[in-house]
């Protein structure tokens, strides 16, 4: 029996959906790797009585950026001192970074790998005489708690066989806040401060993508975690392949938007990732570089990042450059040099890797290790196994291209942008690193008063990943239990009215309703604009001007003003957007999100009067760094009430030396 | 059309307690068309191949065919979910075929360990709550610039 030909949408929406009212004491938006570790950790220090609710847009056994697995845990310290951890974010970062930020996460983050290891996570071993484990293998020789040695790949990374890693680590977090507490999805898609005190947060709004209702919650406190932006720049493939981005395809930039609507101020925010990776595939290099130790090579057959030429052009970038592990921007910059100068396309050279292994492994060994290529894959880009069989590419036979993607904003991966946030309540964290509330110091709070964020939504730090974020979340969750008791008296009060809210939530449904009828085909209507146009007119724009894939990443100020313009239109645009259906009410939601967290991204590269990162961006009016009159951070500041932005700087603080 | 639903296997979960594939799928791309009682992708431009719906299918009616934009015909991988082990079928399109095993989880479903009883002590410190119950010692810089 074949489906009959049905239009897209099965959840009709309706003009007056049911609205539930909910009072918490703690809010957690978001469900991947960050929020999971606040589930995990807030029972444990809620004071008596008080309540917590969490709101996932989808279901957090396969929410996040860690939905499909991962083969590595790119944060564990382990033997290393998390002082040499703060050296590596900040060389990564070209050196402006918050110190205090990295070296507290530095501190927590292996007690949750060790939960991680012990809620069931396989992770490989080393055995004494150097061979590999994998994780199921490994179990023989103890555990990481108990002193057993993981397979490193680099410095900081131990190897994994991480499909299940997100199922995991969400049933730990589901047993710990309890079923009755997790609102599934449940797209939450503004904040709302309190009516009587200033800068205060006092709850937020959603909606269920799964039945005609919205949420109106308040809360004493909040989280906002829901990672990063995807899909804001045109990607390399346009068809069915915009799905195939690196970061995970629904990251709408929610955290960002969210937050900078109330007001919160915004860090680093010009700061944007291109993950060099194997072409449209997307699929990891990582462990061919460090696993594998293969080399790129250019169209020529040349290992160009070795070359004089290579090393003179890193030397413009001293000290970063010049360190022992090149900065991720700085190897792109080397890679789009060489494309920009008709010496592309670049290959991975995975037929020499393997061979050379070859020469002193064993025929099991080598089948061992092609076992690990493909797992490599199939544990976290699924896509890019099935993409090589379709080349009936053998790594041992053929070799692979690699391509820098289009950008994306994130602050948990090799990336740095996000909320300002305070740092933990030491005597060695500056003061201008702290944000107080009544006197009192709350360790990764926004500016904006009982708000805050982990994972992709704290700026300035970086190179967290899936475990670095999971700490974080749990260190805000004692934030905000502290913040909680501190402030019990607190009576979260709203100064919109339940019908605004409504209003303001369904308005792309209503305005569906209300148009729908005048035209034969409902996708094209003189009266609203669908979220599905929206993304392709935002992907556009950012793509000819905002320094995407179409110009090697070069962006002018001339282009900046055209696009601040383009922006301007779409933002008022989006009030005609128009929803029939409730999938469709969410895309709407996310297209806004996307549009306001690029203008900010946007704001800040045209603020920042240098290139600072070579290889992620280049402003072709201010090309180089200016450490004279850029070494610091630049945030940025929506203003709610007047509906003004701000740019400026704050002091970059040395902590830990060089 | 990344992931697709085969018509003659897909029984809408008639028997489950919610459609697993409309209940997993972290873009809400999979949804069930109620009169025919089947799923379908609605959204194939948006999905990430993450084959969250493949795995959770109990009728291993889900599979997964190449983006069209650059994925050439006639390959297809599938993965065979057990409670400790994922196994993984790679067919080429020379008709190569490859087989993988690899290691999901060390603990029975269901056996993670929440420590729902476990309550912190000091609120004011910055020790997690197991970090406090081992007696970790929170390091402070030592190598200050």
């Amino acid at each position: 029996m074949a489906l009959p030909n049905i239009p897209q949408g099965e959840r009709k929406a309706v003009r007056d959906p049911e609205v539930e009212e909910r009072e918490v004491d703690v809010l957690i938006v978001g469900g991947g790797m960050a929020a999971c570790g606040t589930a995990f950790e807030i029972k444990k220090w809620l004071p008596e009585g008080a309540s917590v609710l969490l709101c996932d847009k989808a279901a957090m056994e396969r929410s996040g950026a860690v939905a499909q697995g991962l083969s590595a845990i790119n944060t564990y310290v382990g033997e290393n001192k998390p002082e040499d951890y703060v050296r590596m974010v900040r060389n990564d970062l070209m050196g402006i970074v918050r110190e205090d930020l990295i070296f507290d996460l530095g501190c927590h983050v292996d007690d949750s790998v060790h939960l991680f290891e012990e809620w069931g996570l396989p992770v490989w071993k080393l055995t004494d005489d150097g061979k590999n484990l994998d994780g199921k293998k490994g179990q023989k020789v103890g555990t990481l708690k108990s002193g057993a040695k993981p397979v490193r790949t680099g410095k900081w990374q131990i190897m994994i066989n991480g499909e299940s890693y997100k199922r995991v680590v969400a049933e730990a977090a589901k047993l710990a806040i309890g079923d009755d507490n997790i609102l599934e999805r449940c797209f939450i898609v503004e904040l709302l401060l309190d009516a009587n005190e200033e800068n205060r947060i006092a709850g937020a709004v959603g909606f269920s993508v799964r039945e005609n209702k919205i949420y109106i919650i308040k809360c004493k406190t909040m989280m906002v975690a829901c990672g990063g932006a995807v899909n804001i720049y045109q990607p390399r493939s346009v068809g069915e392949g915009k799905g195939r981005a690196w970061y995970p395809v629904w990251n709408a930039g929610s955290t960002y938007t969210m937050c900078m609507k109330v007001g919160a101020e915004l860090s680093m925010m010009e700061n944007r990732f291109t993950p060099a990776r194997f072409k449209d595939g997307y699929g990891p290099v990582g462990a061919w570089f460090l696993l594998f130790k293969a080399k790129t090579l250019n169209g020529l057959g040349e290992n160009f990042a070795a070359s004089d030429a290579a090393k003179q052009e890193l030397e413009n970038y001293a000290p970063y450059g010049t360190a022992a592990i090149t900065p991720t921007c700085l190897r792109n910059h080397l890679m789009l040099f060489e494309m920009k100068a008709g010496r592309g396309p670049i290959i991975m050279d995975t037929v020499s890797a393997l061979a050379a292994l070859g020469e002193t492994m064993s025929k099991k060994e080598l089948k061992h290790l092609e076992s690990e290529a493909w797992e490599d894959f199939l544990d976290m880009t699924c896509g890019q196994a099935n993409l090589w069989c379709a080349q009936n590419t053998e790594p041992e036979k053929k070799n692979s291209e690699v391509m820098p993607t289009e950008p994306y904003l994130l602050g948990s991966h090799s990336g740095c942008c996000g909320l300002w946030t305070s740092g933990p309540d030491f005597d060695w964290v500056p003061d201008s690193y702290k944000i107080k509330y009544k006197d009192k110091v709350y360790n990764r709070m926004t500016t904006v008063n009982g708000l805050f964020t982990a994972g992709d939504g704290v700026g300035c730090s970086g190179h967290k990943f899936s475990s670095g974020s999971h700490a974080e979340g749990r260190t805000v969750a004692k934030s905000m239990c502290r913040f909680v008791r501190d402030n019990a008296d607190f009576t979260p009060t709203f100064s919109q009215s339940k019908e605004e809210l409504v209003d303001l939530i369904y308005k792309p449904v209503r305005l569906y309703l209300d148009n729908v009828a005048y035209t034969t085909a409902e996708d094209i209507n003189p009266a609203y604009v669908k979220p599905a146009g929206m993304a392709l007119r935002l992907m556009k724009a950012t793509h000819e001007y905002g320094a995407g894939t179409a110009t090697f990443y070069t962006t002018s100020s001339k282009s900046l003003e055209i696009i601040m313009e383009l922006l301007q239109t779409m933002r008022e645009d989006c009030e005609k957007l128009a929803a029939g259906d409730l999938h469709e009410l969410m895309r709407c939601w996310e297209i806004f999100h996307r549009i306001w967290t690029v203008e900010s991204h946007l704001r800040h590269i045209q603020y920042r009067k240098e290139t600072r990162y070579p290889g992620f961006y280049y402003q072709a009016d201010y090309p180089g760094q200016d450490d004279e009159n850029w070494f610091c951070f630049t945030n940025s500041k929506y203003d709610p009430k007047e509906d003004k932005w701000e740019c400026f700087k704050k002091d970059y603080v040395k902590i830990i030396s060089d | 059309m990344p992931s697709f639903v085969i018509d003659e296997k897909c029984d809408g979960c008639k028997g489950g307690d919610k459609t697993a594939c409309e209940y997993i799928c972290p873009n809400d791309l999979m949804v069930l068309e109620p009169n025919a009682m089947k799923a379908y992708n609605q959204e194939p431009d948006q999905c990430w191949e993450c084959f969250s719906c493949v795995k959770i299918c109990p009728s291993q009616a889900i599979e997964v065919r190449g983006y069209s934009d650059f994925v050439p015909l006639g390959s297809s991988i599938y993965p065979l979910m057990g409670t400790e082990d994922v196994m993984w079928t790679c067919k080429f399109r020379n008709g190569l075929i490859k087989r993988f095993k690899f290691p999901i989880r060390t603990t029975p479903e269901g056996a993670a360990n929440a420590y729902v009883d476990m309550k912190g002590k000091d609120l004011d410190s910055e020790l997690l709550s197991t970090e406090e119950a081992d007696g970790y010692a929170l390091p402070t810089p030592q190598e200050l610039a």
